[in-house]
């Protein structure tokens, strides 16, 4: 080991001491003191993250820890987007965990130690520490989503994600351990230099039970069908700032971890994940938007949305080389973007112990609060996908992906999806245009006290949302950037395969 | 000036937006902000026909940039012949609708004059943009506000008109974005003038392009909308507010068809013109039967809309050239028409408090102002000779006739003897004969200074459109011509059709 590799995991040293501090402050503050702050402070360590995940970009990109964990550009982009949303999610609980709470600090230092695990899993090289990465950030989400204990839901929440979310962890690692013995190695770029040697080889289906039961792992965590089951029930129980962080940087890592198995441990099996994904891809989308346009409570709505999004993301895995990976990576941070901001706001309309959960109890909210409205109306035409926001660049790239990868029914059926998707947004749009019944009115008690924290994260949500919509162009080439660093072994492939035959003739 | 005209056109309805949007919601603030913005950029538009040089080929005042590098989407804005009045247009009918709007929207002002001015921004983007992206990012952008309106400020049933709009126009444009994205990964362009020589080589697979083609029409056709893709139309115009009624139809998407999918896929568009031509022709008769039995104006006017349209579309894909100069002139006649009779029907509902034609009558007597304009309006829109709808009308049929098939020239005939039927009938039923309880029970004054200052220049307006075309034909004809009409070239095109204009006007005389 040389001293120099403490830097390629500077990101998540910087993290664990912030939550190891505030667990330690949180200790010895007598009972009963504020502990507001220590939600600072954990804001605080984690914007230090994300300034030393860019700084990552200076250092050689490259392996450390004798080739268990890596920081190139793909890294970087990932780090980043995980940071800024812990941030976001964060600055949100400030505000809204309640003042006298049960566990603050600890709910401050679980944040930070799931962050820790995120980053850790997209920067893992090496599949037995992707799975310590994966338990680490998914057992601080596990405790968290049953935060709010008084109700019935929440402790019901975290037991369902408990139990479903360690039996997929579960065939995680039993695909490692196949692999393992396929290969003799756990390190990505071993196995598929082992691969490569050998790409028939009679460990062929060996590799290939390895692949579909990793995959099981990996969709179970990005909640696409048909592993998505989980998904409705936990956004239901856990309180809505959790949920904030748990549908996107999660989420996230997961899907960092889904493009670095299939590009990097699997490109030569393309031709049978391929299909399973495009499958898997129209599976999720569809279950998702039938089953969310029977929704009644908003947040249960928003999980079936999510688990539509897994399957637009998805769809970008058809496309060509790079220009996949850019669009999938691109998406996760336009989805983080919006979704983050929808369930900020939802957290702020419905409270922390959620008095409106329905979608008709959000009648009225254009006139209760315009400023509320306007920004969930936001987020919720980003999330169907208008022009101009992040959702629509987000849709546009992946399925730009896909056609450029000749799978133009994907994209067909993606965007016909995305047109059904719209019927329940808007039903929650126009809910929120409606004008308020007279006794409802009365009852519908002020949204919460919009402080300086949770002004700034939605702030941060909803400007994230329109930079991606409307000048793209930076993430899209960080995007791009860090998809030429993700496969080094296979030939790059340049989108447009056509533009030589069709000159324009002028 | 001439280098920037278009991204001001484009910016300041958005920036009176964000203004209406910050500032407090007192009184009738938001209304004047929003009117002096949209008599702003009407001003700005007006500067495009003032400095527009007939006769050049191309596009004109055109800006491109690029905005993202990869996919390569650049911001390409410009205007032709076809599109040049139609901006102004958009120009013309904002001070309308929002004169429309001045009573009838009593809550909640600031929210719906910054959504209206969002709208306008989206709709001159349609028009301008020669990117395929932009102009498809304005396309679903325009649906964004229309549909917000709708459902807040909905007569009856807000909501349901409202998502009913929205799916009818956001599904169908789901294969528009696959067929965009197809081309794009075929020729690594979005660019309106490559795609259109690259698909002219003929270098492209065929079977892909007619499914391409096909999507851009089914886009298109939703929205303009064609005989049987008009389910949405009689319930938008029943609950959207005046000033968005009079927006939602017709030159989007006909402007569409013309320049995205006649003029991009001009082969796919004649094999699929006789299918269209007789869409068309239903369209024109079925739009024209329903009118004549509807209780509630409104659905009468959305029936009248739909055989008007019809009547554009039986131009547009009867591809000669003087269909088309009679089909563009057409749009703006029939938008223009359009709008006076909006702000006319939306002034009576706020006067009287009803919809239905039954409950009417005798009106004359008691609003003579709005009654004479009314006349004047409809009797635009049933095609007389010296108002403007006739000689669009007389272009579209004359060149039926002669070029594309005796029988549907009949039969759209007939569709235009009933659309006399039904406004003439409408005219009589609501300001003559005997004066109706409700006429003498309800106490209402006749026009306000607003809407008289809407009106009349329109009126005159639709009186010069109607005697003097040539002023506008003059910009129209210097666009590309339909597929298979430029035999003649350039020249022989414009005398071929300014002969028909003249003899036209020979009939009036």
């Amino acid at each position: 080991m040389n001293p120099g590799d403490t830097y390629r995991i500077l990101p998540e040293v910087i993290l664990t001491l912030t939550g190891v501090l505030v667990m330690l402050i949180d200790a010895s503050l007598p009972q009963g003191w504020p502990r507001r702050a220590l939600g600072w402070v954990a804001a605080l360590g984690t914007t230090v993250a994300l300034w030393a995940s860019l700084w990552q970009l200076s250092l050689p990109a490259g392996t450390g820890f004798y080739g268990t964990v890596e920081t190139s550009p793909f890294t970087v982009f990932f780090h980043v987007l995980i940071c800024g949303i812990v941030l976001v999610a964060l600055l949100l609980a400030l505000d809204t965990l309640p003042e006298k709470s049960h566990h603050q600090g600890e709910y401050y230092a679980l944040v930070v130690f799931g962050a820790v695990g995120m980053c850790l899993l997209t920067s893992a090289v090496e599949l037995l520490v992707v799975f310590i990465a994966l338990e680490i950030s998914s057992i601080a989400t596990y405790i968290l989503a049953g935060y709010r204990k008084e109700t019935g839901q929440g402790p019901e929440a975290a037991i369902k994600y408990f139990l479903l979310g360690s039996f997929a962890t579960g065939f995680l690692l039993y695909g490692i351990a196949l692999i393992f013995g396929a290969t003799g190695s756990t390190q990505v770029y071993e196995i598929a230099n082992a691969l490569g040697r050998t790409p028939n080889g009679p460990g062929l289906p060996l590799v290939l039970s390895s692949l579909c039961l990793m995959l099981v792992g990996i969709l179970f965590k990005v909640s696409a069908a048909p592993f998505h089951v989980w998904t409705p029930d936990v956004y239901e129980g856990a309180p809505s700032p959790v949920v904030a962080l748990m549908s996107t940087a999660p989420k996230a890592a997961a899907f960092a971890l889904l493009l670095r198995v299939i590009y990097e441990v699997f490109p030569t099996v393309k031709s049978v994940w391929e299909p399973i994904l495009w499958g898997v891809a129209v599976l999720s989308m569809t279950v998702g938007n039938l089953a969310a346009l029977r929704q009644q409570n908003v947040k249960r709505m928003l999980a079936y949305s999510s688990i539509a999004h897994a399957g637009y993301l998805l769809a970008a895995f058809a496309g060509l080389g790079t220009s996949g990976i850019a669009a999938a990576s691109f998406y996760t941070a336009a989805y983080a973007a919006m979704n983050v901001g929808i369930f900020a706001v939802v957290t702020l309309v419905s409270g922390y112990d959620e008095k409106l959960p329905l979608i008709k109890d959000y009648r009225g909210l254009m006139y209760r609060s315009p400023l509320l409205g306007s920004l969930l109306i936001f987020f919720l035409i980003s999330l169907i996908g208008i022009p101009f926001t992040g959702g629509f660049f987000g849709k546009f790239y992946s399925f730009s992906a896909a056609v450029g990868g000749d799978a133009v029914w994907l994209a067909v059926i993606g965007l016909l999806n995305s047109g059904l998707a719209s019927a329940y947004y808007l039903r929650l749009v126009f809910s929120c245009t409606q004008k308020p019944l007279e006794e409802e009115a009365a009852i519908q008690a002020a949204p919460a006290r919009i402080g300086v924290a949770v002004s700034a994260a939605v702030f941060f949500a909803a400007a994230a949302t329109l930079i991606l919509g409307i000048v793209p162009g930076e993430v899209l080439r960080a995007s791009e950037t860090g998809a030429h660093t993700l496969r080094p072994l296979v030939e790059t492939q340049q989108m447009q395969p056509v533009t030589a035959t069709v000159a324009p003739q002028q | 000036m001439n280098d920037s005209i278009l991204t001001l056109i484009l910016l300041a309805p958005l920036a009176g937006a964000v203004v209406v949007a910050l500032l407090p919601d007192r009184g009738r603030l938001s209304a004047w902000l929003a009117l002096v913005t949209s008599l702003v950029t009407f001003v700005f538009t007006l500067h495009l026909p003032a400095h527009f040089i007939p006769g050049q080929g191309g596009f004109q005042f055109e800006i491109d940039k690029l905005w993202i590098k990869n996919p390569a989407i650049h911001y390409h804005v410009g205007v032709d012949g076809l599109s040049v009045w139609m901006v102004v247009l958009v120009g013309l009918l904002a001070p309308a609708g929002i004169v429309a709007s001045w009573n009838a929207i009593k809550e909640r002002k600031k929210l719906f004059y910054s959504l209206f001015l969002v709208q306008q921004t989206a709709m001159y983007g349609v028009f301008l943009s020669l990117d395929l992206m932009v102009y498809y990012g304005f396309w679903e952008l325009s649906l964004v506000p229309m549909a917000i309106l709708i459902a807040m400020y909905g007569r009856k049933e807000g909501p349901k008109a409202a998502t009913k709009f929205f799916l009818f126009t956001f599904i169908p444009s789901a294969p528009l974005l696959v067929a965009i994205l197809w081309l794009y990964a075929r020729t690594g362009t979005f660019s309106f003038v490559d795609l259109r020589a690259d698909i002219a080589t003929g270098a492209l697979p065929v079977a892909g392009l007619s499914w391409a083609a096909l999507a851009f029409l089914f886009a298109f056709a939703v929205k303009v909308p064609v005989f049987p893709l008009h389910g949405w139309l009689a319930d938008t115009f029943n609950e959207a507010p005046v000033a968005l009624a009079m927006v939602v139809a017709g030159k989007l998407g006909l402007y569409s068809m013309l320049r995205f999918h006649v003029g991009l896929f001009p082969d796919q568009a004649k094999a699929i013109a006789p299918l269209m031509i007789v869409l068309a022709g239903i369209g024109i008769l079925y739009g024209a039967c329903l009118a004549l039995v509807q209780r509630d104006f409104w659905r009468l006017l959305a029936f009248a809309a739909i055989g008007h349209l019809s009547l554009i579309t039986l131009g547009v894909y009867g591809l000669t050239f003087t269909g088309w100069d009679g089909a563009i002139y057409q749009i703006l006649n029939n938008e223009l028409i359009d709008a006076a009779l909006f702000v006319l029907f939306g002034a009576l509902e706020l006067r009287y408090a009803t919809s239905q034609i039954g409950a009417y009558g005798g009106l004359a007597a008691k609003v003579p102002q709005l009654a004479t304009l009314f006349v004047i309006s409809s009797l635009a829109m049933i095609g007389l000779p010296m108002l403007n709808g006739f000689v669009g009308e007389f272009m579209i049929l004359s060149s039926t006739f002669a070029g594309v098939s005796h029988g549907w020239a009949v039969a759209a005939t007939v569709g235009v003897i009933l659309s006399a039927a039904y406004m003439l009938w409408l005219v009589q039923r609501l300001f003559y004969g005997p004066e109706s309880k409700m006429a003498s029970g309800t106490t209402a004054g006749d026009l306000r200074f607003g809407e008289q200052a809407i009106l009349w220049p329109f009126a005159v307006l639709m009186l010069v459109m109607g005697v003097a075309p040539m002023f506008w034909m003059n910009a129209i004809e210097t666009r590309t011509g339909p597929p298979g009409s430029s035999a003649g070239g350039p020249a022989a095109q414009v005398l071929q059709s300014s002969a028909t204009v003249a003899s036209a006007e020979g009939g009036r005389r």
